[in-house]
This record gives structure tokens, C-alpha cells and sequence, in this order.
């Protein structure tokens, strides 16, 4: 589809976003409400987080926070963390398990199932016949907020959406094979590490769609003459063009790739060399010579496969220019201590302290700080071309699925910029 | 007094000596020399304190080897891209943790205040040191320090060593 026949929304199309959408306060408004609370499944975790029935997890659906947790069938279940009762935060911890499956909001006292659903009420007939509820208090309409929950491949989604398609049709066919490539396996955590910029979180979400500023903005290969021109790279969307996924391949028929530290050798060029190969080194251990696996599923989490780095990064939107990404670390749940070790050197290549990714954080803040005041100019985003397709080369140079996600986003975008552009909000 | 507590005494004094000129060292973008610091054989890590009380191992920086660490300065100056800024830290006093002959264990806390170009010094990351030190040959070098970081979140990004 040609990105120019999409409808205008508040004078953005996918090629050219008006920079207010970074700015505006009733836009970040309207995409809570149309966007995380809309017609999306969100990320809310691992399957692997939640092991044990009773463990929970805190997390975010937009900015709303959301408890995640393993009810004592085993089920799992998501609801927000606001007491039916005041609006308390009921559940305060960050992680952890909850054994007799009862989250007390410390307020008064109400207490909650894994599932969110009220069992508990003190004094709900008041003290010595004083006070209390009314005779017709029903436990059961004061119940927590809860959300759909469904899992793919050991990742947990939740929707506000009472009529979105299932998980797996939101994700779509190419999404859930490239999902499948990284959880082959059970899958074990290896940590958290917690990110947060002063910019907006489409920011992140293009750079992470965003394949042309790869070479340019990340230097660390480069300075250390590591050139791997040969390589084969692919990039899909999802049909609606806001998932995406981008995988990089040593080339075929060439000689063994063990070790990426070899190859730097071979063709260095740089001026420095590097010292401990074995911060590059990579192992393949999935039936395929992909070393580098990033895919964006709209409109919150980044999974990815970078050597042996596997990680899920939660976006997070706490404020126009408030963005928290949540980096969870995995491996096999097979792993033995070496692997594991081998998969903590490579660690040292992303994440915030990402020797080949933590520009990021800084490219998202250059932005934020450079677009303030220019509410009414637009981007150019026609790396090649100004349309949206559902294959292309990222490594050729193309914004092909950044525009694949203005396209989404202004789908689901579409009506309320345009109303809040009427009313001359945005 | 007995000999460990005569040991214990000089390397309470070698440590703490040796924490100040670390962080002067980095404060004073001394990068370069910062690796000279450590055991050819050490480990450096920072880890969130998340992980650590949760028996996970991921740290955001592993390096476990001197070889790394001067790979990661050359990054720094060469490769990455960050804010500008100025890390300045206050180190506590450490409190030696065990002595065995001349290998000592050591935890200290720490801040780094960050300052970026707008100006404004902010706390940036806090924490403790949990230190590994060699003082055999009359000179004090980490075996090992991991920066077990209290600030769950990283502002922007974490490029300059803790
Ligand atoms: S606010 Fe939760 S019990 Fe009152
Ligand atoms: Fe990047």
C-alpha cells in the first residue's frame, strides 16, 4: 500500500509525523486510551517470570499499572493495580510470590485473589451492628479491573479489548515464527536491567524499527574493524505494518563463523584492535546462521537475539518525554554455567551499558530535546522510498518499518488526532 | 595486637586509600589508567541490586578480563555515543569483609552525582562495591569489584565505568 493514500491524520502520514506527537499531552492521552487500552495485546511478561503458582510480577500496560500473576490452578492472570476500594496500589512489590494467593491492599484492608477478583472485606457488617456495608454489597461487582490474558510461546500478552482477535492473530503468522525462533526452548531469566530516557515512546519504537542508523550511529564494529559487508539481511512486517522483525545472517557457503572475533582479525581495518574476543564471540545454537534477530511487536516490547543475548525490552510510556524500557535477560533454561557465563560476556554489546546499542537511549533524547517548539513541522522518513511493503533488505538502507509503524499507529491513531486537530489541541 | 588484626589495620588503610584514587581516577576522566587498577585475571561487574537479591546473575557491564576493561575504554573514547557529562563520586569507608594472607575482601558504598551540559547535578547511581583486592607485591589492584547498584533505573544510559 502506498503510504501517501493513507488518510491525514493531524497533517501526519507514515512518511512525515507531525513532531507534536512527541509533545502533546492529549495525544499521549488519546494513545493510552486508543492505543494500550485499545485494540492491542500488550506485553506483560515471561511465562518463565511466573513458575510457581503464586508468583506475581508488577508491570505496565501503557502507563497503567498492571499485576501479572500465576493463580493456584496455574492460570495466569493480569488486573490492574488499583484498589476497587480508593484507588490504592494493592500489590507494592516489584516481584515475588504470593503463597496464600491473597494481595491486601494495605489501606483497609481489602483483600484480592490471584485472579482480582474480592474475597475479603473487614468489618463489611461493621463493628458491634455500627457501620458496614449495606445488605446488598455484592463482593463481586468490586472485583480488580482485569484484563484478557493469552500467551505465545511463553510470552504473556494482556488486552483492555473485550473484541480484539486473539493473541495469535495479532501477532500474525510471520510474527509468531520469528517469536518461535527465539523461544525454541524453555527459556530462564537471567536479570533485569531498567532504562529510562527523557523522550517519548514512539522514539524508541522507531529507533528500534530503524535499521539505517545501525552502522551509523552505533560506531563499535566500525572502530574495531569489524566489516561484515557480506552479510545477508532480511526484514518482514506484519500485514498491518506495525510489527516488525529484522534478521542479519553470516552469508551463505562461506567459511565457518564460530567466532565473529576471527573475522575481526581477518579484515581488520580500524584503528584499534580488539583486546578479549570473547566479547564477540558467538555460538550458534539455533538451526540457522542468524546472529542478529530484532523484532518490534507493536506497541510495546522488542524481542530480540543478538549473539547469544536474548532479551525481551518492555516500552514503558510514563509521560510524553518519560520512557522506561525494562531489559529482561534470558537463556536456555538448559544452559550449564559456561554458556551462561559466555551469555554474560555478550551482555556487555547491549542493554544501557550496550557497547553496540547504548546510543540508543541518547538518539531518542537528541530528539525529544530537538523537536521541542516544532509542533506543525514533519519528519522525512523516505529511506527507500515513501511507501510501506511487507519485505525489504534493512540492511540496503530503508525506514520501510518505521513507516510501517506510523502506518499502524496512525490506523489506530487516526480519528482522535484528527478530532483533537479540530479542536486545535494537537 | 595479632597478626590479622595488624593486617587487617594496613589493609583498611590501602583499601580506603585506594578507593579515593579510583574514583579521582574516573572523575578525573583518567580512563586510560583505570584498567591498571585491576588483576590482568578480574572481574568487573555492575549489577542491579534487583538481580543480585534475586539470584540473577545479568549485570549490565561483565567484563572478566583486564583486556576487556581497556576494550571498553577504547569504545568509550573511539565508538559510543553519550551525553556529555561529569561523574563525581563520594566512596564510604570500606569495611574489610575477610583476610586471607594478602587477598582481602572489602564492600563500600558508594554515589555517583552525574553532571550533564544543562548543568544540573543529579544523583545518578548508587550503591556498593563488593571487592575482591590483591595486595601481594606492596601494591593494591582489584581481583574483582562488582557495582551492586541500588538505582534501579539508568538515566539514559550507563558509558562511564562506576
Ligand atoms: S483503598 Fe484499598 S482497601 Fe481502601
Ligand atoms: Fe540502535
Amino acid at each position: 500500500m502506498n503510504a501517501k493514500t493513507m488518510p491525514v491524520a493531524a497533517g501526519s502520514e507514515p512518511n512525515a509525523v507531525d513532531y507534536a506527537v512527541y509533545h502533546s499531552q492529549a495525544i499521549f492521552t488519546a494513545e493510552q486510551e486508543n492505543i494500550f487500552r485499545g485494540q492491542t495485546w500488550c506485553y506483560l511478561g515471561l511465562e518463565a517470570e511466573l513458575a510457581n503458582s503464586g508468583d506475581f510480577r508488577s508491570t505496565h500496560v501503557g502507563n497503567t499499572p498492571v499485576v501479572v500473576t500465576r493463580a493456584t490452578d496455574g492460570t495466569i492472570h493480569a488486573w490492574v493495580n488499583r484498589c476497587a476500594h480508593k484507588g490504592a496500589t494493592v500489590c507494592r512489590s516489584l516481584r515475588g510470590n504470593q503463597a496464600d494467593g491473597a494481595f491486601v491492599c494495605v489501606y483497609h484492608q481489602w483483600a484480592y485473589d490471584a485472579t482480582g477478583a474480592l474475597v475479603g472485606v473487614p468489618f463489611r457488617r461493621g463493628m458491634k451492628g455500627v457501620g458496614g456495608y449495606q445488605a446488598d454489597f455484592d463482593p463481586a461487582e468490586h472485583s480488580l479491573e482485569r484484563l484478557r490474558v493469552e500467551s505465545f510461546a511463553g510470552m504473556v500478552f494482556g488486552t483492555f479489548s473485550p473484541a480484539i482477535a486473539p493473541l495469535e492473530d495479532f501477532l500474525g503468522p510471520v510474527m509468531r515464527k520469528y517469536i518461535s525462533r527465539v523461544f525454541q526452548r524453555p527459556v530462564k531469566v537471567l536479570g533485569y536491567a531498567r532504562q529510562f530516557m527523557a523522550g517519548n515512546w514512539k522514539l524508541y519504537s522507531e529507533n528500534s524499527r530503524d535499521s539505517y542508523h545501525g552502522a551509523l550511529l552505533h560506531l563499535f564494529y566500525p572502530t574495531f574493524g569489524i566489516y561484515r559487508q557480506s552479510q545477508e539481511s532480511a526484514g518482514e512486517l506484519s500485514e498491518e505494518g506495525f510489527h516488525n522483525v529484522f534478521t542479519v545472517s553470516k552469508p551463505k557457503g562461506d567459511v565457518d563463523y564460530g567466532s565473529f572475533g576471527d573475522e575481526a582479525n581477518r579484515e581488520m581495518q580500524g584503528e584499534a584492535k580488539l583486546q578479549d574476543e570473547r566479547l564477540l564471540a558467538f555460538r550458534p545454537e539455533i538451526a540457522d546462521d542468524v546472529g542478529l534477530h530484532i523484532q518490534s511487536i507493536f506497541p510495546s516490547v522488542v524481542v530480540q537475539q543478538i549473539q547469544n543475548t536474548l532479551a525481551t525490552r518492555q516500552i514503558v510510556p510514563h509521560g510524553t518525554d518519560r520512557t522506561e524500557l525494562v531489559w529482561t535477560y534470558f537463556g536456555y533454561a538448559d544452559d550449564d554455567e559456561e554458556t551462561t557465563r559466555h551469555r554474560l560476556r555478550n551482555l556487555n554489546l547491549v542493554g544501557p551499558s550496550g557497547l553496540i546499542s547504548m546510543e540508543d537511549g541518547e538518539a531518542v533524547e537528541l530528539c525529544q530535546q530537538g523537536t521541542i517548539g516544532a509542533e506543525g513541522k514533519r519528519s522525512f522518513v523516505e529511506m527507500g522510498g515513501d511507501d510501506v511493503r511487507q519485505y525489504y533488505a534493512p540492511m540496503g538502507m530503508d525506514e520501510n518499518s518505521v513507516r510501517g509503524f506510523w502506518k499502524g499507529y496512525l490506523g489506530l491513531m487516526g480519528n482522535a488526532l484528527a478530532d483533537l486537530a479540530a479542536e486545535g489541541r494537537a | 595486637m595479632s597478626a590479622a588484626a595488624e593486617v587487617a589495620q594496613v589493609a583498611q588503610s590501602a583499601i580506603d586509600d585506594f578507593n579515593a584514587a579510583y574514583g579521582l581516577c574516573l572523575d578525573d576522566d583518567r580512563l586510560e589508567q583505570w584498567p591498571n587498577l585491576f588483576v590482568d585475571d578480574c572481574l568487573y561487574q555492575v549489577i542491579a541490586r534487583e538481580n543480585v537479591d534475586n539470584g540473577l546473575p545479568a549485570a549490565v557491564m561483565y567484563c572478566d578480563s583486564r583486556a576487556m576493561l581497556v576494550d571498553r575504554v577504547v569504545a568509550l573514547r573511539k565508538a559510543n555515543v553519550f551525553p556529555e557529562h561529569f561523574n563525581r563520586h563520594l566512596i564510604g569507608r570500606a569495611v574489610i569483609t575477610g583476610v586471607e594472607g594478602d587477598q582481602v575482601s572489602a564492600e563500600a558504598s558508594y554515589v555517583v552525582f552525574q553532571t550533564r551540559n544543562d548543568g544540573e547535578t543529579r544523583i545518578y547511581n548508587a550503591g556498593k562495591y563488593v571487592d575482591r583486592f590483591d595486595l601481594s607485591g606492596g601494591t593494591v589492584r582489584l581481583k574483582s569489584r562488582t557495582c551492586i547498584y541500588d538505582t534501579l533505573r539508568i538515566a539514559t544510559l550507563l558509558a562511564t565505568p562506576i
